[in-house]
């Protein structure tokens, strides 16, 4: 049966004004009985350009048609084939851009809501493991994962499936990276992370937490304690700050510094001991989907007054159209074509910003809006919080690890894109850590790349 | 391969466990944990971040000693805030949830002559490791180690052994001479400046009236600046600080700097960001387990 429906099916969504006191998932995910309408408005294209616009190329019209035909697991068992962690990229990716883009619905009407699907999926299968994971014990050669975000996961998911023994180390007490640390409750729950990792351990990888790779342990001891080969998925920890006066008072945190704080140390909750303070009026600078997290943390710190403010449009927004979407939802202002000159404060606290009007003068080679100042335009924004979004740099911390590995001038480590190989043999490198901060698909990519490789590299050295 | 196998298991089963605990006086307290991956790669200068129990803080403590063989570290605290208060509830052969290092950079501690190591309460903690590691590279060790009252004078035996010269200052003159460490500072620099460096870990207030003391004579002044942080490995940027009129991270570019470029001003009121939730979280402890107020 076809649904000629020109709109996506409605789903469930948190009531705003509730959604704003508590850190529970916003969106709830399609019923049974949505889902399978949806399903029917995919046209099955034979070419499949969703699938092709998927940067770990997920089998979509496939795996839609077995919901359509409430064969949920079949699905589950199509994703998995190419996606380890639906659940999480179902609720994370920029469909938008990528999937969705591409879907041949999206001509007259909208998309089909291929995320959404995915996650439903996922959800449905939760307790089962993913398709062709091979958990058998005679596993030989061992392979040791730096970082357990989005990269690591997706590389150790791959070198599993292929047969590997497989040991993560991260540097945090937490599994996840910037899916911990980073991304709220309320887009990803750490249920859905927490069933993502235990399948992950299910499936025979071993999690060493508390150890950073450059400081604890070196590439040489990995290799000495019989590892075959390292991929590097450190990601780009390092917040960009602004670098103008100001940035320095009480007040000011990196988005890094604020999210970590909430959906690491979950301070909002009474029974955990990291601090943070209540904010009244919050500025947010940036317009990602980190500056969208921070921004709808803080309004739910005790509804503050939060603005977000940004240099360009709301067109040239990076962030995901549902988040800005949600975000208006729960009171949260904006303030475009506007950036902070300094911040100005009393007694070593923010007060607030002095801001410049700028205006679109052109495109860069990229084809996304420039913008300049307008220097007579100035004016100020009161606020007791600052939170900087401006994306992230590489950490470096990553160099200490081992001599033989070559860097660019912005510390992102210089790998051949086609095979993650690094200049080191056998050490290989993807995520953001070589290609600065970009999204949790592209990271995964890089991962399953990665551990083709490795596959077959070590097999063809050691047999 | 057994042999391995039973070795991964032993440091997994014991990873973190509390060997020693001995109370150094009624506030500072001294812990050797078993962190082999720590213990392996750390020097003088660098810490630790640890975190008590699931709904705990992560702070950084510094490293007073460690032993690379058995992969032991031992930490030294002074009991002034919620999470040091829980650390001490911990007993020998209990364990800690989470020990992550080491971080930071080490100090230098090549190509000294003459030093003075200036220590403000349990920042001795900090200067013991460096001056020892500085004596056994040949320099000259003259140590001035501060105290608010003789009750919580700690190393004194330690540093002892590895100085040339230690004279320990008291803010009421119960032990050794009533003073700030500046004024015996002061009387070494004037009769004989001749230090090619002096370091200097304290509260910040002590550590800017030193680098205002040896800014005089022109003498090479490190500071230590601990900051309020979470990972330590760069990433969540609170414990940035003015150095230089640029933007640093005492976890990764420190925390060693040069004292004469430290925007002090700024560092205390960073280091003041959670006052007031942590007075609260301290009372609240205090009023939960303990009966008292502070």
């Amino acid at each position: 049966m076809i649904n000629n429906s020109k709109v996506k099916e409605p789903v469930n969504v948190q009531d705003p004004k509730e959604r704003i006191k508590n850190f529970k998932e916003v969106e709830l995910g399609f019923s049974d009985e949505s889902a399978k309408k949806e399903a029917q408005r995919c046209l099955g294209c034979k070419a499949k350009p969703c699938a092709s616009a998927c940067p770990v190329g997920v089998d979509i019209p496939s795996f839609i048609s077995k919901i359509a035909n409430d064969d949920v697991k079949s699905a589950y068992d199509i994703i998995t084939k190419n996606n380890s962690f639906p659940a999480i990229c179902g609720r994370v990716c920029p469909q938008e851009k990528q999937c969705e883009s591409k879907c041949v619905k999206g001509k007259m009407g909208e998309p089909v809501s291929i995320g959404r699907l995915e996650r439903y999926a996922a959800d449905k299968n939760l307790n089962n493991l993913p398709s062709n994971i091979n958990i058998s014990d005679d596993k030989k050669h061992k392979i040791a994962v730096v970082g357990s975000g989005p990269s690591g996961l997706a590389c150790a998911s791959e070198l599993l499936k292929m047969g590997f023994k497989v040991t993560i180390f991260e540097a945090l007490h937490t599994v996840g990276g910037v899916l911990s640390y980073g991304i709220p409750e309320f887009r990803l729950p750490r249920e859905i992370l927490d069933f993502e990792v235990q399948k992950l351990k299910d499936s025979g990888a071993e999690i060493v937490t508390n150890v950073i790779v450059g400081k604890s342990l070196k590439i040489d001891d990995l290799f000495k304690e019989g590892y075959k080969a390292v991929y590097i998925a450190s990601g780009a920890g390092l917040p960009r700050f602004m670098n103008i006066p100001g940035e320095g008072l009480s007040g000011v945190y990196s988005a890094n510094e604020f999210l970590t704080r909430i959906n690491l140390m979950k301070s909002y909750k009474d029974e955990y001991d990291t601090p943070i303070v209540k904010p009244k009026k919050v500025l947010v600078i940036g317009g990602g989907n980190v500056a969208m997290d921070a921004a709808r943390c803080a309004k739910r710190l005790g509804n503050a007054d939060v603005t977000v403010v940004y240099r360009r449009t709301e067109n040239e927004m990076p962030a995901r159209k549902d988040e800005i979407l949600h975000a208006k939802e729960e009171g949260i202002k904006f303030m475009f074509l506007s950036n902070p000159m300094k911040f100005f404060g009393a007694e070593g606290k923010v007060s607030g910003a002095k801001c410049v009007k700028m205006k679109i003068i052109d495109e860069d080679e990229s084809g996304r809006k420039s913008v300049v100042p307008i220097p007579e335009e100035t004016f100020e924004i009161i606020g007791d919080t600052v939170i900087v979004a401006i994306g992230n740099d590489s950490n470096e911390t990553i160099k200490e690890a081992s001599d033989g590995i070559n860097f660019d001038g912005r510390g992102r480590i210089i790998t051949n894109p086609e095979t993650c190989r690094t200049s080191q043999p056998f050490v290989y490198a993807g995520g953001d850590i070589v290609t600065g901060a970009a999204t949790v698909i592209l990271a995964m990519g890089a991962g399953k790349t990665a551990a083709k490789q490795i596959a077959k590299d070590v097999l063809n050295h050691s047999g | 391969m057994i042999i391995f196998l039973y070795k991964r298991l032993v440091i997994n089963l014991d990873m973190f466990k509390i060997i020693e605990k001995k109370a150094l006086n009624k506030d500072v307290s001294k812990m050797k944990i078993y962190a082999p991956y720590v213990a392996k790669y750390i020097n003088p200068g660098q810490f630790i971040i640890l975190r008590v129990d699931e709904f705990g803080e992560r702070i950084p403590l510094t490293v007073h000693d460690y032993n690379r063989d058995i992969g032991t570290i031992d930490i030294i605290y002074q009991k002034v805030g919620l999470t040091t208060m829980k650390l001490d509830e911990k007993k020998e052969g209990e364990f800690i949830l989470d020990v992550v290092g080491p971080l930071g950079k080490k100090s230098k501690i090549n190509g000294y002559k003459k030093a003075i190591v200036v220590s403000g309460g349990v920042g001795s903690a900090i200067c013991y490791p460096l001056a020892k590691a500085l004596a056994e590279n040949g320099c000259k060790v003259e140590v001035i180690a501060g105290f608010r009252n003789k009750d919580i004078i700690i190393l004194e035996e330690e540093f002892k052994k590895i100085a040339n010269n230690l004279e320990i200052v008291t803010d009421d003159g119960s032990n050794g001479k009533k003073a700030l460490v500046t004024q015996p500072l002061l009387e070494k620099l004037s009769a004989n400046p001749d230090y090619d460096l002096v370091f200097a870990v304290g509260p910040i207030p002590m550590m800017k009236a030193v680098c205002d003391v040896t800014g005089k004579f022109n003498i090479k002044t490190i500071v230590s600046m601990t900051a309020i942080m979470i990972d330590g490995t760069g990433m969540c940027g609170g414990c940035r600080l003015t150095v230089d009129g640029k933007t640093k991270f005492a976890c990764i570019d420190g925390p060693d700097f040069d004292g004469h470029k430290v925007d002090f001003k700024e560092a205390a009121t960073r280091s003041r960001t959670f006052a007031e939730e942590e007075r609260k979280s301290r009372e609240k402890y205090c009023n939960l387990f303990k009966g008292v107020n502070l």
